[in-house]
């Protein structure tokens, strides 16, 4: 394929990922402004108030990047996995095998896609926070890049978990058994440093917690991890998981027989 | 794309496929395909049949990249598939046996989205995709989604979908199940037309009359092996008996003899003949009045070509057994 062609046959592979997901906007967009809207009530509004500060702001503007982010992450992951696993069930994935489109177009239209609906809930979440808080971003330009690396590296991993499903079980399994808890654990509701010296260098091996603070920084200007750990994290992470993805689908594990 | 591939073509006119020594087993241990050897000229209509199971699917599979061969080589226009994937992937569509769209796609979606990954812009894949559509009279559904469509319509929408890039070689892996009669008849008429455009068309089917009405040459697969590659023509040929069905106008007790042609009871309203091809309808006829049989209808008891497979396959087990 020319570099034209395949960049109209990336277009088509995310334009469907996003028209997939914007069809089914209820099940894909509204959840999570409704989720978040409550956190942002009872933990921003009713709890924070009793809270009073942390690391020198409103707790439910120390909490505001921690909540956006994991919308991101989450929503990230689960449209490429659902819609990876669904084409791999249904059999449409074979439009794609069968035709000239090289896989790492197949990987990166799908991540693409991913990435879409992560920023695309992202931002309306970020709208549902404007209605209860101000937000003065710091540094905007790491904002956006901590935030579209992360979206990335989700979309990347549901990928690799779609290849492997082989139940819609497998397809739930690590959002709820490992996603969930490590974002939760991710420093989203708290600093680290209120932690014991021991939880809080055990911390230090959740990846997430990363991505959380450097979201924050980028925000609020505060940190528990440098910008620099930040961006090493994404990036390392980011380049393996992207090639296990594209050495799977070149060997066509759990789509070739 | 299809277009600037012509000029690629290296031999002058290298066959549209090449297979050989082709095995697949699969991870069960399941051995598809034992090593078969085929070649389909340029321009062929081609019949791959066999029984359920025989290996036709996974064969097509191959050919296509959805299954990982095991052994042997696969050339499309003299395009090595090891070598030159992509390529040969852009010479082919595929029309698969299984539906296997998003259902909750629309239509016109599916096959605009199937252009786009053959590097067709949305504009002229859309284009091509309302002219094929009207051709397969199913433009009125466009804008549907798939899972509303009939499965004739389902069919016709895998059709469309694999003609989208222009393909050189069309495979279709039985496009007629399910599909009624006088829409089957109508695209017996656009696979010809497209056939006489200079598609090559390999086809899958259970219905022989079909194989024996469109297609040019033939194969049969049996077990995973290639059993009878040749002539459609030559081959109906070489059959040497046809078999006949008469409805008698009244049930008859005894059955009289004949000399030309072996005759025996169905049932009381109904004779089967055995004729030799070269002989004449007419002695038939003579006998039947000699005997005062009054005949209400007549028709072939199995179309030709489906009594040589059965004919074939029952051979090939007997064979096996006694090997
Ligand atoms: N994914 C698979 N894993 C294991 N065995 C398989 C797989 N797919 C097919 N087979 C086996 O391979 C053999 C050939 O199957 P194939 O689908 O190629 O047959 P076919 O000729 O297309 O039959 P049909 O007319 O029923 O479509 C069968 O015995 C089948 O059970
Ligand atoms: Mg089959």
């Amino acid at each position: 394929m020319s570099w034209k062609e395949i960049w109209i046959a990336f277009k088509a592979v995310f334009i469907k990922e996003v028209l997939r997901f914007s069809r089914i906007w209820i099940q894909t967009i509204l959840p999570p402004a409704i989720t978040m809207s409550l956190y942002f009530i009872i933990f921003g509004n009713l709890i924070g108030r009793a809270i009073g500060k942390m690391g020198g702001f409103q707790y439910i503007d120390y909490i505001v990047p921690g909540l956006i982010m994991m919308s991101v992450i989450t929503n990230s992951y689960s449209n490429v996995v659902s819609s990876f696993f669904s084409a791999k069930m249904h059999g449409n994935v074979q439009e794609l095998l069968i035709s000239p489109t090289p896989n790492i177009i197949i990987l990166l239209g799908f991540v693409a896609g991913g990435v879409a609906r992560g920023l695309g809930v992202g931002a309306v979440v970020t709208v549902v926070a404007l209605f209860f808080t101000d937000l003065n971003i710091q540094h905007p330009i790491m904002t956006l890049l901590v935030v579209i690396l992360t979206s990335f590296l989700f979309s990347t991993a549901g990928f690799i978990n779609a290849i492997y499903a082989k139940s819609f079980d497998a397809v739930n399994i690590v959002p709820i058994f490992i996603l969930t808890p490590l974002t939760y654990l991710g420093g989203v509701f708290y600093s680290v440093n209120m932690l014991p010296p021991f939880w809080r260098d055990v911390s230090l091996f959740n990846p997430i917690l990363y991505m959380v603070n450097g979201f924050r920084y980028g925000i609020l200007g505060i940190s528990d991890i440098t910008p620099t750990a930040t961006f090493t994290l994404l990036f390392v992470f980011i380049g393996l998981l992207f090639s296990v993805a594209i050495f799977l689908l070149s060997r066509g594990i759990g789509l070739r027989d | 794309m299809a277009k600037n591939s012509d000029n690629l073509i290296k031999d002058k006119n290298p066959p549209a496929l090449q297979i050989r020594n082709l095995k697949k087993t699969y991870d069960n241990g399941m051995v598809a395909l034992n090593g078969i050897d085929l070649t389909i000229e340029q321009g062929d209509f081609f019949a791959l049949l066999g029984a359920n199971g025989a290996g036709k699917s996974t064969a097509i599979g191959a050919v296509c990249s959805l299954v990982n061969k095991t052994s042997g080589t696969i050339k499309v226009f003299g395009h090595d598939l090891d070598f030159e994937r992509d390529m040969v992937k852009s010479f082919i569509g595929l029309v698969p046996q299984e539906f296997n769209f998003n259902i909750f796609e629309p239509v016109i979606e599916i096959i605009v989205n199937q252009g786009g990954y053959y590097g067709i812009q949305r504009k002229e894949a859309f284009r091509r995709a309302e002219a094929l559509l009207k051709h397969l009279d199913l433009w009125d559904k466009h804008k549907q989604k798939a899972r509303n469509l009939s499965g004739g319509m389902k069919r016709r929408l895998m059709i469309a979908r694999a003609l989208i890039h222009n393909p050189k070689l069309l495979i279709l892996d039985e496009p007629t199940a399910g599909v009624d009669i006088e829409i089957r008849r109508s695209m017996w008429v656009f696979l010809k037309q497209l056939n006489s455009a200079g598609t090559t068309i390999i086809l899958t089917t259970h219905y022989l009359e079909e194989a024996e009405n469109m297609c040019k040459n033939i194969a049969i697969l049996d077990n995973g092996e290639v059993i009878e590659n040749s002539n459609m023509k030559q081959l109906l040929s070489h059959l040497q008996t046809e078999r006949l069905v008469f409805d008698l106008k009244e049930p008859m007790a005894t059955l009289p003899s004949s000399e030309l042609f072996k005759i025996q009871f169905q049932d009381a309203n109904t004779l089967e003949i055995e004729l030799d091809k070269n002989s004449s309808l007419n002695f038939v006829f003579d006998f039947f009045n000699q005997h005062n049989i009054q005949i209400l209808s007549m028709r072939n008891k199995r179309n030709r070509l489906e009594e040589f497979f059965m004919e074939r396959i029952s051979q090939n087990n007997k064979e096996k057994v006694s090997v």
